[in-house]
């Protein structure tokens, strides 16, 4: 059984908590069994081998997995306590709650103002849209880069600017939760340590978190790490994933409860 | 790498002169090809200005504008031709483009299982494969009857042919093109896009009009375009439907003419000036499409360098 709760009871609220969780697609089971508890205002990393399930999991937390017909649930996600998968509980809701940013930056093929300000527009924001996107754009450290484009395209940006972009545009809608899918595997090191800055920023008013294959990037940012295993599933002609350990960073790079935890943070396998 | 291989420039090594060959004589054939479509296309517009240069001397520019078409008294005036072939054209798209986006748009998005939609885009395509002249005939037996009926129940007076009719029909034969094509713009466009959008909270409804579209945009504009060309250029099921009537009648109910239908009528009997009226019309026809497909170029142009 694995400990889902960082040690020494120091965890402050919990914002999303998933038990028991089964996923599948079609009657393909992806993960097992996944019990996680991610904490408020704090950097939750997701490491692991590729195909153990951390970014389907990760997709889990904003229902972004119910666009794939197969894709299907068995356990519980909560949110406050609340249901993620309750009936009564519109998904299109939940991912203003819970922001998501992906892998490849992708702004909309708008000027880079309106990318800003077509989360508020759909949300029905009256106040001043101006403003909101300045903020915005301020609080992601792009301000004073495109202070003076903002009727330009999104695509005439760097690739580090454009998933900078991506950010404001996520936390204009003022999301408490924003999910990061491997936000800095297409970018320069430069341009991911400002985004990494800028985690760390953003932290103190949001819930991150983010799935990565840098290690380094984990122990830089992350104030909590899970590592997700692959397990070789006999007969189903696949790997399913699970939740092989849950702790502060620190813990999970220095001092790992699992032999297979140390393994992959030394770099022997994944 | 070892003392004993002598480090060459790659231009020294390997590709013998017959790969070499091979290469020249491919880049021959295709520019032998290419030069081949555009002698295809002057000989044609050469050919068509020829023949149709003494109608072009006689009538001049006032072949525009004059709508009478008479080979007795040898009075030739394509107006009312341009006319039909204008406002064919335009019912059409204004029918075709909403329902064909439409349709576009239900088989690009997972609103039913992919089975029943793949069997639905293979129907749509069909629909392009039909003969216009089976159009024609459908047109006749079908949905000239229908008009009649419906607009009898209105105790309006619905004789048939008419541009009402023609432009119908051709609604129905562009919806393909315009269906085909939007669907596989929409369809190109990545997926980071639409999950993007859902990542934000957006509906479907909102991520289709505020993203989709305007990001396939250009696509759609350019398939709408070939559309058009496709309606001003048709010519059996519209013969078969408008009536052929060579005047400019603002109802929509009474018979008209388009240029490409008053060549497929009058050709097989014309003679003297009269060919070279003929002539002089399908040139104005070739001219009228070229402007078409220049201004869906400038228009596709234009919405590509907004984003």
């Amino acid at each position: 059984m694995v400990d889902t709760m960082p040690m020494n009871g120091t965890m402050t609220d919990v914002v999303l908590r998933a038990k028991d969780c089964d996923i599948y697609y079609g009657a393909y089971k992806a993960v097992r069994d996944v019990s996680i508890d991610i904490p408020k205002n704090k950097i939750t990393a997701f490491i692991g081998p590729s195909g153990c399930g951390k970014s389907t999991v990760l997709r889990c937390f904003n229902r972004l997995n119910d666009l794939i017909e197969s894709f299907r649930l068995k356990g519980q996600m909560t949110y406050h306590g609340q249901d993620l998968y309750a009936s009564d509980v519109d998904p299109v809701e939940v991912r203003r709650r819970i922001g998501m940013l992906f892998q490849k930056p992708n702004p909309f093929p708008k000027t880079i103002y309106d990318n800003i300000a077509y989360g508020p527009r759909i949300k029905g924001f009256k106040g001043d849209l101006d403003e909101l996107v300045e903020t915005s754009l301020r609080r992601a450290v792009l301000w004073d880069e495109v202070k003076d484009k903002l009727q330009e395209s999104g695509f005439s940006l760097s690739g580090g600017q454009q998933q900078r972009l991506c950010i404001a545009r996520t936390i204009a809608v003022e999301p408490e939760v924003v999910l990061m899918d491997e936000p800095c595997a297409a970018l320069d090191p430069i341009s991911t340590l400002k985004i990494e800055e800028l985690m760390k920023e953003l932290v103190q008013n949001y819930t991150i978190i983010i799935v990565t294959h840098n290690m380094q990037q984990a122990t830089r940012v992350a104030d909590y790490t899970a590592f997700y295993n692959a397990q070789v599933v006999e007969g189903a002609g696949g790997k399913v994933g699970y939740l092989a350990e849950f702790n502060h960073t620190e813990t999970i790079f220095s001092d790992p409860e699992q032999e297979s935890t140390r393994d992959y943070v030394t770099g022997r396998f994944g | 790498m070892t003392a004993d291989t002598p480090s060459s420039p790659p231009s020294e090594r390997s590709r013998s002169a017959f790969e070499k060959g091979l290469d020249r004589l491919f880049e021959g054939t295709t520019l032998g090809f290419a030069l081949f479509i555009l002698l295809l296309l002057v000989a044609i517009g050469l050919l068509v200005l020829v023949q149709g240069w003494p109608a072009i001397q006689r009538f001049g520019l006032a072949f525009l504008w004059t709508s009478s078409w008479n080979p007795v008294t040898e009075t030739y005036g394509v107006l009312p031709m341009i006319y039909g072939t204008l406002v064919s054209s335009a019912i059409a798209l204004l029918i075709a483009v909403p329902l064909g986006l439409g349709t576009a748009l239900f088989l690009s998005e997972n609103f039913i299982p992919l089975k029943i939609r793949t069997v639905l885009v293979f129907m749509v395509e069909l629909l392009a494969a039909i003969p216009s002249v089976v159009y024609g005939l459908w047109g006749i037996f079908v949905l000239i009857p229908a008009l009649k009926w419906f607009f009898d129940l209105f105790g309006v007076n619905f004789t048939g042919p008419s541009m009402l009719a023609a432009s119908l029909v051709l609604a129905i034969m562009i919806l393909p093109i315009i269906t085909a094509i939007s669907r596989d713009s929409l369809a190109a466009l990545p997926p980071e896009l639409r999950q993007g959008s859902y990542g934000l909270g957006a509906t479907r409804w909102g991520t289709i009009f505020r993203v989709l579209i305007p990001a396939a945009i250009s696509g759609i504009v350019g398939g709408v375009m070939l559309a058009l060309g496709r309606a001003m250029g048709e010519t059996m099921a519209v013969t078969m439907l408008i009536g052929n009537s060579n005047s400019i009648n603002p109802s929509l109910l009474a018979p008209g003419n388009t240029i490409s239908s008053l060549l497929a009528n009058q050709f097989a009997e014309a003679k003297g000036i009269q060919v070279s009226a003929l002539m002089y019309a399908a040139f104005v026809l070739v001219i009228l499409t070229l402007i078409v497909n220049i201004l869906a170029d400038w228009i596709v142009r234009k919405l590509e360098a907004k984003y």
